[in-house]
C-alpha cells in the first residue's frame, strides 16, 4: 500500500480507476453512495419480490401458493430487507452523494471506512439471504424477532440471522459515525450550523439516532444469541428471565429506528418543496427544532408498540403521553411545508409530484400512528392490519417516495442527464394510485379484526384483501419502470444545466452536471 | 482532489474488502461452529472457515494500521484530519456505551420489575401462581424453575476480588494519564515505564478476572446456566474483560509505537485515542463494580 | 360494489373462492358489546373525526396552494419565510387537542385496568396452536381447538361461514358478571383477543396478565390469536360463547360431572382397538399440528414419528418424551395437558398407525402409574 502514498502527491485531479477495482476499492464517496445505492434498489426488488408472495397468498382465503411456515418466513425476511437492506442504504447512499457536495467538502471524513461501511452490507444480506436455503428455513419470527419464538422455538439459522444483523450494525454505525464527523468537521468556512441545508441537519439528527440505537440491537441480539446457544435465561421466566424484557430493548431501539427511516426523507423534502415553489422554506429554524425533538422524544416512547403486553398503568400512561406528543413537532414541520408551497409559484415536476405526496400520504400515516398511540385504542388495534396500514403509508408514500423524490431531483446533476419527465410522472400516478389502492384497504381490514402476519384469514375480509393485492401488484411492476427510467436516465438523455430547477438552492447547484469525480477539493468561501 | 494542504483523501485502498470478506468469514464461521455443534454435527469445516477468517483479519489489521501509521508518520494528516479522528473515536465510544447500555438496562429490569413479579410482588405478582414456592430474592439464589436453572449457591464477594480488581484498574487509568502527560513532554523513558505499567496492571486485572471465572464455575456453580443473575453477570463481566483485553492490545501497540519512536508532543493521537478507550473502559467497570457486585 | 369485487376476481381467476363468500366492506370498527369496547369505539371515532378535521384544514390550505398559487397561472412568489405568531399558533393548538384527547382516553385505561373484585376467574392459556381454559374456582378446564377442516384450508371443499373462526370447546362464561382473565402462555408469546369486547392481552410465558370483561349480551363472539406464535398462527381462534346466568350454572355443573367421568375412564379396561380408535382423535387434535397426520413430520424442526426409534422402541422413552416433553423444544410435557385415557391412546395410537406395528398398548392405569412415580 506504501505505493499508493508515493503515487499519491503526483497524480492528483484524476478521474476514477479503471475496472472493477473501482468498486472495490474505492474510497470515492460518489462512487460509494452509487453503490448504496444500487445496493438499496436490489433489495428494494427482492424485499418487493416476498411482499407480492404474500399479496399472492393473501389474494384469496384458503392456501394456495405456500404454506404458513413458507409465508412466515416471506414476512419476515420482506420486514427486514425492506427496513435494513432498501430504505437504510439508499438514505446512507443519498447522504454520501449529496452531504459533501451540500457543505463544500473534498469528501466523506473517514474514506475508507466509508468503503468498509457499504461492503459489509452485501455481506450481511448475503448471510441473512443465505438463510433460506437452510435446513429449517429462514427466520421466520417477523422482523421484530420476539423472544421465545426466536430464541427456543427458532429455527437452526437464527444463529446465522444474529451474525447478519451484527454486521449490519457494525454497517450502520460506522456509516453514521462517517457522517457526523464530515458534517461537524468537513464543512466549508462560513457553513454554520443554522446554514446547513436541512437535508444535512436532518442526516446529523438521523446519524446520532443511528449511533445510539444501533448498538442497542447488537445488545439485544446477543443476549439471543447467550440464551439460544449458552443457555442464559434473559428472555425465559424459569430462570428469572423476562420475554418482554426483550421487547423493551428491541423497541428501544425499534421505534428511534422508524425515524431514522423517516428524517432523512423529510430533510430532502424540505430541499425540494422550496425549489419547486420558488420561495425560500417557512420556518428554517423550527424545522431544526422540530427534528430535534422529534429524535429526543424517539427515545421514551418505545413501549408504545406493547400496550398490550402487560405493562403497569403508570408505565401505558407515560408512554401514551409521550407518543402523542411527537405529533406536535411533526405538525410544525408539516405546516412548514404547507406554509411554505402557500402562495408561492408552483410546477409540478416528478420530484415535487413525489414531494406533494409525501406530505400529503405520510400525515395520513401519522394520523393513524396518532390513533395508534391512544394506549386504550390500540388494544382494538393492536397487531391487526390497522398498524400494517399506518406503517406502510409512513414508510412506502413516506419514506420510499422520500427516495424517489430525491432521486429525481438529483438525477440530472449526478448522470448529466435529464431523466425523462413524462416516464417519471407515470411512474408517479401509477405509483400514486397503486400504493392507495394497496394500502388504504388495509385500515379497513384491521378495524374489522385481520390480525397481521396471518397467511389465511376468515371470509369477511376476502374483498379487501383482492383489492389490496391488486394495488400492491400495481405498485410492484411499476417500479420496474423506475429502473427503466434510471438507467435510461443514465446512459444519455437532454444535456443537464448545472441548476436544472429554477428554484433550487444550495451549494450542489454550483457544481457542473454531472458533478466532477473530485469537488471542492478547496473549500468553497459560502458569504 | 484533495492535497495535504488542504484534507488529504486517501487514494483506493483494498483494506475494506479484505476486512469485510474477514469479517464475514469469521462470523460465518462462528455460527456454523454453533449451528453444527447443537445439531451434533462435525464442526471440523466451521473451525476452518473460522481460522481462515480470522487471518484475514489479523492481515488486514496489520495492513490498515500499517497504512495508516506510514500516513500519518509522512506528515499526510492535517489537523482537520486529526479532527474527523477525534470526532470518530469519541462517537464510536459512544456507541459502546449504548452496548453496555443495553447490558445494563436487562440488569435493572431483571432487578426491578421481572424477578419481583415472578416473586409475586407488583402489577404482574399474580405470575407466581405458575412458580409456587419460588421467593424473590437478589441476588438471585433460588430461580423459579430449579431443574431447569440450579441457582448459584453463592455469589462473589465484592470486597475481595473485584475490589482488588478495582484498585488495579482505577490505578492504570492513573498510570496511562502520568504516561500521556510524559508524552506532551517529551520524556519517552517515562513514557515507556507508566504505558508498561499501565498495562501490566491491566494483564493482572485480566488474571484476576479469569481466576474469578473459575472459581465462580468450580465453587459456587455460578455460571451461565445459573439463571438471570448468571446471566446478567457474565454478561457484563465477560463483555467488559473482552474490552479490557482490546483495550490491552491497544496499549500494547502504542508501547511498540513509542518503543519505535513514533509520535510527537504535538501530535500523537493513536496515543489518545487508546488511552481515551481505556478510561472508558475504567468507568464501565466502576458501574459493574456497584450496580454487579456490591448492588 | 360487491358485483364488481366479484367479477374482478374471477377476472383474474380466481374461481376458487366459493361463491356465497361472507364477504363484505365492513369499513369501521364496531362498538362491541361491553362498556369497554363500546368507550374504546368512542375514542377511536373521537380522535378519528379530529383528525379528519385536522386534515381538512391542512389539506385545505395545500390544495388551494396547488390550485392557485402554480407557475402556469402566472403565480409570483412571495418572500416571506418566517412568521413568529403563526409558528407559535400551531406548535400550542395541536398541543392543547392532543390533552383533550388524553382525558377520555386515561379514565378508559385506568377503567381497564381495575380487574379487581371480580365474579369469575378463568385463566388463559396459550398453547401452539390453542388456547386452554382453566375455571379456577370451579376446578375444571380444557382445551379449545379450531375444528376448520384441511380440506377447507386447502380449497378442496367450500368453506363454511365460520371458517377459521370456529373451535370444539367454546369458552362459556355468564352475562352481567365481571370475568376475570389470567392470561398466560406455556410456550410462546400469544394474545388473546375479542373484539367485540374489547379485550386483548398478550399471554407471555412464565407471567400472568390481569384482564377483564363484563358483557351485556348473551351470543357468540369471535376472535383470534394476534401475536405471531409460529406456524399455525393464523390458525388459532378464539370463540365465547356469552349465556344467561342459569343457562352457565347448567353448563358448569354438567362440565364438572364430565370431568369427574373422565377420571374414571383411567381404570376402566380398555382393548388396542378401543385405544387406537381415541388415539387417532387425541393424535389429530393434538399432535398432527407437528408431527402431522401421516406421522412424517417436518424434519429438521419436527420429527417424523413414522418409523421413530422412539416411537418403536423402548416405551419408557415414548413415556417421558410425550408426558414430560423435551424441554428447549416445541414439544411441550403432555402430561399436564391430556387425561391418562388420551396419553394412553395416543401412545397406543403411535405405535400402531402408519406402519408402525409393534402390536404394543399401554393402558391408562399404566400410564397413571408412570407419572405417579415420578
Ligand atoms: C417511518 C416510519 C414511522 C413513522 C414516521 C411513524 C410515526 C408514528 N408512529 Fe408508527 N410505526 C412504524 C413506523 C413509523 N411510525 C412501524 C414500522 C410500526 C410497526 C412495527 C411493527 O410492529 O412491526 C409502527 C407502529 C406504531 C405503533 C404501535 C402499534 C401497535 O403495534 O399496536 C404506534 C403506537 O403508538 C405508532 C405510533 C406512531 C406515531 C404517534 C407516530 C408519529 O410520529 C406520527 C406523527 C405525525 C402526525 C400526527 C401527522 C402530522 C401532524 C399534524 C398534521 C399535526 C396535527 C395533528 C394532530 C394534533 C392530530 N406506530
Ligand atoms: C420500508 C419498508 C417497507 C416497504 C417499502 C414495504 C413495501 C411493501 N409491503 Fe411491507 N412490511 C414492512 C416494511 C415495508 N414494506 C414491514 C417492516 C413489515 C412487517 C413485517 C413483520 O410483520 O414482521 C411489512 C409487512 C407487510 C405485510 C404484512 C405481512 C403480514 O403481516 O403477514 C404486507 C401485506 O400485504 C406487506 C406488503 C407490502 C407491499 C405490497 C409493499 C410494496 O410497496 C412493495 C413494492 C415493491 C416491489 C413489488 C418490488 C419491485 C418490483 C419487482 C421486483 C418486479 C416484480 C413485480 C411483480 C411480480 C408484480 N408488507
Ligand atoms: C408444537 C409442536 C409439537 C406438538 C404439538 C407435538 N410435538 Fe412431539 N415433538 C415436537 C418436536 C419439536 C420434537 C423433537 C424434540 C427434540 O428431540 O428436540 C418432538 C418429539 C416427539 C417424539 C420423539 C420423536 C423422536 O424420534 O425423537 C414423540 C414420540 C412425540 N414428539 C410425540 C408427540 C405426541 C404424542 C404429541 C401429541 C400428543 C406431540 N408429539 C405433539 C413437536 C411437537
Ligand atoms: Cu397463538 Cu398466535
Ligand atoms: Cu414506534
Amino acid at each position: 500500500m506504501s505505493a499508493v502514498i508515493d503515487t499519491h502527491a503526483q497524480d492528483h485531479h484524476h478521474g476514477p480507476a479503471k475496472g472493477f477495482t473501482r468498486w472495490l476499492y474505492t474510497t470515492n464517496h460518489k462512487d460509494i453512495g452509487s453503490m448504496y445505492l444500487i445496493f438499496s434498489f436490489a433489495m428494494f426488488l427482492l424485499g418487493g419480490t416476498m411482499a407480492m408472495v404474500i399479496r399472492a397468498e393473501l389474494f384469496q382465503p384458503g392456501l394456495q401458493i405456500v404454506e404458513p411456515e413458507f409465508f412466515n418466513q416471506m414476512t419476515t425476511m420482506h420486514g427486514l430487507i425492506m427496513v435494513f437492506g432498501a430504505v437504510m442504504p439508499a438514505f446512507v447512499g443519498l447522504a454520501n452523494w449529496m452531504i459533501p457536495m451540500m457543505i463544500g467538502a473534498p469528501d466523506m471524513a473517514l474514506p475508507r471506512m466509508n468503503n468498509w461501511s457499504f461492503w459489509l452490507l452485501p455481506a450481511a444480506f448475503l448471510i441473512l439471504i443465505s438463510t433460506l436455503f437452510m435446513p429449517g428455513g429462514a427466520p421466520n419470527f417477523g422482523w421484530t424477532f420476539y423472544a421465545p419464538l426466536s430464541t427456543t422455538y427458532g429455527p437452526p439459522s437464527t444463529t446465522f440471522f444474529i451474525f447478519a444483523v451484527h454486521i449490519m450494525g457494525v454497517s450502520s454505525i460506522m456509516g453514521a459515525i462517517n457522517v457526523i464527523a464530515t458534517i461537524l468537521n468537513l464543512r466549508a468556512p462560513g457553513m454554520t450550523l443554522m446554514k446547513m441545508p436541512l437535508f444535512v441537519w436532518t442526516w446529523l439528527i438521523t446519524a446520532f439516532l443511528l449511533i445510539a440505537v444501533m448498538p442497542v440491537l447488537a445488545g439485544v441480539v446477543t443476549m439471543m444469541l447467550m440464551d439460544i446457544n449458552f443457555g442464559t435465561s434473559f428472555f425465559n421466566a424459569a430462570g428469572g428471565g423476562d420475554p418482554v424484557l426483550f421487547q423493551h430493548v428491541f423497541w428501544f431501539f425499534g421505534h428511534p429506528e422508524v425515524y431514522i427511516m423517516i428524517l432523512p426523507a423529510f430533510g430532502a423534502v424540505s430541499e425540494i418543496i422550496p425549489a419547486f415553489s420558488r420561495k425560500p422554506l417557512f420556518g428554517y429554524a423550527s424545522m431544526v427544532y422540530a427534528v430535534g425533538a422529534i429524535a429526543l422524544l424517539s427515545f421514551v416512547v418505545w413501549a408504545h408498540h406493547m400496550f398490550t403486553v402487560g405493562i403497569p398503568l403508570a408505565g401505558e400512561l407515560f408512554f401514551m403521553y409521550a407518543t402523542m406528543l411527537i405529533a406536535v413537532p411533526t405538525g410544525v414541520k408539516v405546516f412548514n411545508w404547507v406554509a411554505t408551497m402557500f402562495r408561492g409559484a408552483l410546477s409540478f415536476e416528478a420530484p415535487m409530484l413525489f414531494a406533494v405526496a409525501f406530505v400529503i400520504l405520510f400525515t395520513i400515516g401519522g394520523f393513524s400512528g396518532l390513533m395508534l398511540a391512544v394506549a386504550p385504542a390500540d388494544f382494538q388495534y393492536h397487531d391487526t392490519y390497522f398498524v400494517v396500514a399506518h406503517f406502510h403509508y409512513v414508510l412506502v408514500p413516506g419514506a420510499i417516495f422520500g427516495i424517489f423524490a430525491s432521486a429525481y431531483y438529483w438525477l440530472p446533476k449526478w448522470t448529466g442527464h435529464m431523466y425523462d419527465e413524462t416516464l417519471a410522472q407515470t411512474h408517479f400516478w401509477l405509483s400514486f394510485v397503486g400504493m392507495n389502492l394497496a394500502f388504504f384497504p388495509m385500515h379497513f381490514l384491521g378495524l374489522a379484526g385481520m390480525p397481521r402476519r396471518i397467511p389465511d384469514y376468515a371470509l369477511q375480509f376476502a374483498d379487501f384483501n383482492m383489492v389490496s393485492s391488486i394495488g400492491a401488484f400495481m405498485f410492484g411492476a411499476t417500479q420496474l419502470l423506475f429502473l427503466f427510467i434510471v438507467v435510461k436516465c443514465v446512459r444519455g438523455g437532454e444535456k443537464a444545466a448545472a441548476k436544472p430547477w429554477e428554484g433550487a438552492e444550495g451549494l450542489e447547484w454550483t457544481l457542473p452536471s454531472p458533478a466532477p469525480y473530485h469537488t471542492f477539493a478547496t473549500p468553497p468561501e459560502i458569504k | 482532489m484533495a492535497t495535504n494542504q488542504t484534507y488529504y483523501v486517501p487514494e483506493q485502498s483494498k483494506w475494506p474488502i479484505i476486512a469485510t470478506v474477514g469479517l464475514a468469514t469469521t462470523l460465518y464461521g462462528v455460527a456454523s461452529i454453533m449451528v453444527n455443534g447443537s445439531q451434533g454435527e462435525s464442526t471440523s469445516g466451521a473451525w476452518i472457515t473460522f481460522g481462515i477468517g480470522s487471518l484475514i483479519m489479523a492481515y488486514m489489521l496489520f495492513g490498515w494500521f500499517g497504512t495508516v501509521i506510514s500516513e500519518s508518520r509522512s506528515g499526510l494528516y492535517s489537523p482537520q484530519m486529526d479532527r474527523s479522528f477525534r470526532w470518530g473515536m469519541s462517537w464510536f465510544i459512544f456507541s459502546e456505551v449504548m452496548f453496555f447500555a443495553a447490558f445494563f438496562g436487562a440488569l435493572f429490569y431483571a432487578r426491578v420489575f421481572a424477578v419481583p413479579w415472578l416473586g409475586g410482588e407488583g402489577d404482574r405478582g399474580s405470575s407466581n401462581m405458575l412458580w409456587e414456592g419460588f421467593q424473590a430474592t437478589w441476588p438471585l439464589l433460588n430461580n423459579p424453575d430449579p431443574e431447569a436453572f440450579p441457582a448459584p449457591e453463592k455469589i462473589i464477594d465484592p470486597w475481595h476480588l473485584p475490589l482488588i480488581n478495582t484498585i488495579l484498574l482505577v490505578s492504570s487509568s492513573f498510570t496511562v494519564t502520568v504516561a500521556h502527560h510524559a508524552l506532551k513532554h517529551e520524556n519517552r523513558a517515562k513514557v515507556k515505564i507508566w504505558l508498561a505499567a499501565t498495562i501490566a496492571l491491566a494483564l493482572i486485572f485480566v488474571a484476576v478476572q479469569a481466576y474469578e471465572y473459575f472459581e465462580a464455575y468450580a465453587h459456587l456453580n455460578l455460571t451461565l446456566r445459573s439463571g438471570i443473575y448468571g446471566s446478567t453477570f457474565f454478561m457484563l463481566t465477560g463483555f467488559h474483560g473482552a474490552h479490557v483485553i482490546l483495550g490491552t492490545l491497544m496499549l500494547t501497540i502504542m508501547l511498540i509505537r513509542i518503543m519505535k519512536g513514533h509520535f510527537t508532543p504535538e501530535q500523537h493521537f493513536g496515543f489518545e485515542a487508546a488511552s481515551w478507550y481505556w478510561h472508558f473502559v475504567d468507568v464501565v467497570w466502576l458501574g459493574l463494580f456497584v450496580f454487579v457486585y456490591v448492588l | 360494489m360487491r358485483v364488481h369485487a366479484k367479477r374482478a376476481g374471477a377476472l383474474l381467476g380466481a374461481s376458487l373462492v366459493s361463491s356465497q363468500a361472507m364477504a363484505d366492506w365492513t369499513l369501521n370498527m364496531a362498538p362491541g358489546v361491553t362498556g369497554t369496547s363500546n368507550e374504546i369505539y368512542g375514542l377511536h371515532m373521537t380522535i378519528l373525526w379530529i383528525c379528519v378535521a385536522i386534515g381538512i384544514v391542512v389539506f385545505g390550505v395545500m390544495f388551494w396552494s396547488i390550485f392557485a398559487h402554480r407557475k402556469s397561472k402566472g403565480s409570483k412568489p412571495a418572500h416571506f419565510h418566517e412568521n413568529t405568531v403563526v409558528e407559535i399558533l400551531w406548535t400550542i393548538i395541536p398541543f392543547v387537542i392532543l390533552v383533550l384527547m388524553c382525558i377520555p382516553a386515561t379514565a378508559t385505561l385506568m377503567d381497564m385496568y381495575d380487574s379487581e373484585e371480580s365474579d369469575i376467574d378463568i385463566k388463559v392459556t396459550g398453547y401452539q396452536w390453542k388456547w386452554k381454559y382453566d375455571y379456577i374456582n370451579e376446578e375444571f378446564g380444557y382445551f379449545s381447538n379450531t375444528t376448520t377442516p384441511q380440506d377447507e384450508i386447502y380449497n378442496r371443499v367450500e368453506k363454511n361461514e365460520h371458517y377459521l373462526r370456529e373451535v370444539d370447546n367454546p369458552m362459556v362464561v355468564p352475562v352481567d358478571k365481571k370475568i376475570r382473565f389470567l392470561v398466560t402462555a406455556n410456550d410462546v408469546i400469544h394474545s388473546w383477543w375479542v373484539p367485540a369486547f374489547g379485550v386483548k392481552k398478550d399471554a407471555i410465558p412464565g407471567f400472568i396478565n390481569e384482564t377483564w370483561t363484563r358483557i351485556d349480551e348473551p351470543g357468540i363472539y369471535r376472535g383470534q390469536c394476534t401475536e405471531l406464535c409460529g406456524r399455525l398462527h393464523g390458525f388459532m381462534p378464539v370463540v365465547v360463547k356469552a349465556v344467561p346466568q342459569d343457562e352457565y350454572d347448567a353448563w358448569v355443573a354438567e362440565q364438572v360431572a364430565s370431568a369427574e367421568r373422565e377420571r374414571e375412564l383411567t381404570s376402566k379396561d380398555w382393548t388396542l382397538a378401543e385405544l387406537m380408535e381415541r388415539g387417532e382423535g387425541v393424535y389429530n387434535t393434538n399432535c398432527a399440528a407437528c408431527h402431522q397426520a401421516n406421522g412424517e413430520g417436518m424434519p429438521p424442526t419436527f420429527p417424523a414419528l413414522k418409523g421413530s426409534r422412539i416411537a418403536i422402541e423402548d416405551m419408557n422413552a415414548h413415556l417421558d418424551v410425550v408426558v414430560n416433553g423435551v424441554s428447549g423444544s416445541p414439544m411441550q410435557a403432555f402430561g399436564e395437558q391430556l387425561s391418562e385415557a388420551d396419553l394412553a391412546a395416543v401412545i397406543t395410537y403411535e405405535r400402531n398407525a402408519w406402519g408402525n406395528d409393534t402390536g404394543e398398548m399401554v393402558t391408562p392405569k399404566e400410564v397413571f402409574d408412570y407419572k405417579n412415580k415420578e
